[in-house]
């Protein structure tokens, strides 16, 4: 396992867990609904080619839920700020789900210190007609089996014993989630509008078999923002960096060069 | 003690096999089983269930809101409190309650309590709710805004009643230019506030502050939790300082009377199980999204609540934990004439039609509890002190 620390960093007044590790060029990797409060094995591979930067959102594992989080909108200027009070620049942004949806909130407002895109299964777009897994009408069981094409990975995770810290920040998540996406449900009915201002190297990945977000949204991603190339990932559901996590990473190397490699 | 009938409205013929094919009799269960032959029956049925309450002596009539159930088929209540409030003479009209925040205009129900308040002549009584979860499902209106959205709704409501319009209101989730209610509610201040509740200590601190002092109605419970949940209502007004009369405090639930014991759990049984187990049948994520409530209350909701309800509840188990009174005029006045000392209330609210229950059943219910039931009640909990321990 890559080494990597956990620590807090206060971001005007709200503090926040951050996991980080590896080296060269940073990655700012934006977790989803289900946070980020592990080190996972994506994120060892990440870390063999960046200096990957892993934050729980405000209102998500350990962080601060602060009174002033209502919307993906503040979650994306929180985090310009936060690229700013850490000096990054040349960032490789990356955000999967709900973390994708900020990522591009992120990058309509501001790509200046953006290097490259990554949008993995993101929300924040709508298309008329296709209509997204409901998440919070799904029962737990439901949920983790809507999540993963390969139900194998499903019941590993349902027979994985979670401990009692884990089970409240499970919840503390959930309850963020609704408070961020319950309507419009999972999108911004303005954020197509603003998808050209995205002047980035941008990668779109999608699991073809994605149960919560359906697939037809890359193709949305791709018309709105100029040059973006689609990586559709047969065999696989919402979390392609988990679930199919070569294929995840020959997308993030096709976008960032490989990086620090 | 004064007594209320309350209906649900339920689509009794709803095919009990829904749950072979469908998780939830709640905002996805699909309407084509509702036939509208039957609705339009069910809908003159049960006015005429609530008109003969007036006509027999029960102090008020009560309507609810749910949508897109079986459970209920009162989305719009004042639809119907508007029909009563022509149809009744003496009887208190009590919609148990709007759910305040699940509109994003709560001035329409200021304005439509206020002309039933007229049309009534001030008979009125306005219930306020949250809304079950469900109905989160069904409105898309966010469940983590739900209890500020509740309480600057009411505040929204309460000042359009009783303050000179027009007015601007700037709260945090409704803004108004101008507020200028026409037509003003025909009581004054305003028409009596009941919050029906299942018991969140959020609801208890506010309906009980000295500034309210509203009617709190602790519906469909276990009779343990009922004296809990009353008794911190109590406590909380205690806290405030001063006592809670017993007008304040008030219980609802399914009754049925018959001439014994076992004719009672006899006719009563199949109906009372259709409540619980087909028509409240619904997963704990659509009664409970995330937000609702504090994460504190969301974890007890599901580890103990909901685990209780999973388990079929059986007419004997419903009268065990006490969530279903039924027995003869005798048995049912002597538990509630007990009950009342425990609990102090002094507003009953009788469910004398639930599931399945046929017209004839019901009105065989209503007539003799209203008979035999109540008059021996009435000067129980009235008195300006509450019932000792």
């Amino acid at each position: 396992m890559a080494d990597h620390r956990a620590e807090t960093i206060a971001v005007n007044g709200t503090n926040i867990e951050v996991l980080r590790g590896g080296a060269g060029a940073p990655m700012l990797f934006l977790h989803g609904a289900g946070g980020a409060s592990e080190w996972a094995p994506y994120m060892d591979r990440l870390a063999e080619r960046f200096d990957l930067i892993v934050p729980s959102h405000p209102g998500y594992g350990r962080s601060d839920t602060p009174l002033w989080l209502d919307d993906v909108h503040d979650l994306s200027f929180f985090y310009l700020d936060f690229m700013a009070q850490l000096g990054l620049e040349g960032v490789h942004l990356a955000g999967n789900s709900l973390g994708g949806w900020l990522a591009a909130e992120m990058a309509v407002r501001s790509t200046a210190r953006l290097k490259t895109l990554t949008l993995v299964s993101p929300g924040g777009l709508h298309i008329k007609g296709v209509q997204k897994g409901d998440i919070f009408l799904w029962s737990n069981e439901q949920r983790v089996r809507n999540t993963f094409f390969d139900q194998a990975m499903a019941e590993a995770r349902l027979a994985a014993n979670v401990g009692e810290e884990m089970a409240d920040i499970a919840l503390k998540n959930h309850f963020t989630t609704a408070k961020l996406a319950w309507s419009p449900r999972f999108h911004d009915p303005s954020l197509h509008k603003w998808l050209h201002r995205i002047d980035v190297p941008t990668m779109i990945v999608w699991g073809e078999n994605d149960l919560i977000f359906p697939v037809a949204l890359a193709g949305a991603y791709r018309e709105g923002i100029p040059g973006a190339q689609v990586r559709i990932i047969p065999e696989c559901g919402h979390l392609p960096q988990q679930e199919k996590l070569d294929d995840f990473l020959t997308a993030v190397d096709a976008i960032t060069g490989g990086a620090a490699r | 003690m004064k007594f209320y009938f309350f209906h649900l409205m339920p689509y009794g013929p709803l095919d009990p096999d829904w749950d072979k094919t469908h998780e939830a009799a709640w905002v996805t269960l699909p309407n084509s089983y509702y036939d509208p032959k039957e609705g339009h029956k069910l809908y003159n049925r049960y006015l005429d269930e609530l008109v003969r309450a007036d006509e027999l002596g029960f102090d008020g009539v009560c309507v609810n809101e749910h949508h897109q159930t079986a459970y209920g088929l009162m989305p719009a209540p004042n639809v119907l409190a508007g029909a009563l409030a022509r149809q009744t003479k003496n009887a208190k009209i009590c919609v148990l309650g709007r759910a305040l925040p699940i509109l994003d205009n709560p001035l329409s129900i200021a304005e439509e309590y206020a002309m039933l308040d007229n049309l009534s002549g001030g008979r009125l009584i306005a219930g306020f709710v949250r809304g079950i979860g469900c109905e989160y499902h069904s409105s898309m209106a966010n469940p983590g805004y739900s209890l500020a959205r509740f309480q600057e709704a009411h505040d929204l409501i309460v000042e359009a009643w009783t303050r000179e319009g027009p007015f601007p209101f700037d709260g945090d989730h409704y803004r108004f230019q101008y507020v200028n209610l026409w037509p003003r509610p025909y009581q004054t201040p305003h028409p009596p506030v009941w919050v029906p509740s299942q018991g969140s200590q959020e609801t208890v601190d506010w309906a009980a502050h000295p500034d309210r002092r509203y009617t709190y109605l602790i519906t469909f419970s276990p009779t343990e939790s009922v004296i809990k949940n009353l008794n911190a209502y109590r406590d909380r007004c205690s806290a405030y300082g001063y006592d809670c009369p017993p007008d304040q405090l008030g219980w609802a639930l399914p009754l049925y009377v018959a001439e014994t014991d076992a004719i009672a759990k006899k006719e009563a049984g199949a109906a009372i199980e259709s409540l619980f187990n087909k028509f409240l049948k619904t997963p704990a994520q659509y009664k409970l999204p995330p937000g609702y409530s504090s994460m504190r209350s969301y974890k007890f909701v599901m580890e103990v609540k909901y685990k209780f309800r999973e388990e079929y509840l059986s007419v004997d188990k419903l009268m065990e934990n006490g969530m279903f009174l039924c027995g003869s005029p005798e048995t049912v006045f002597e538990r509630l004439a007990e009950l009342q000392g425990k609990m102090g209330f002094g507003q009953l609210v009788t469910m004398l039609q639930f599931g399945t229950l046929s017209a004839e059943l019901t009105e065989k219910n209503t007539r003799l509890f209203a008979a035999e039931v109540m008059p021996r009640l009435r000067k129980v909990g009235v008195s300006p002190t509450v019932a000792a321990e």
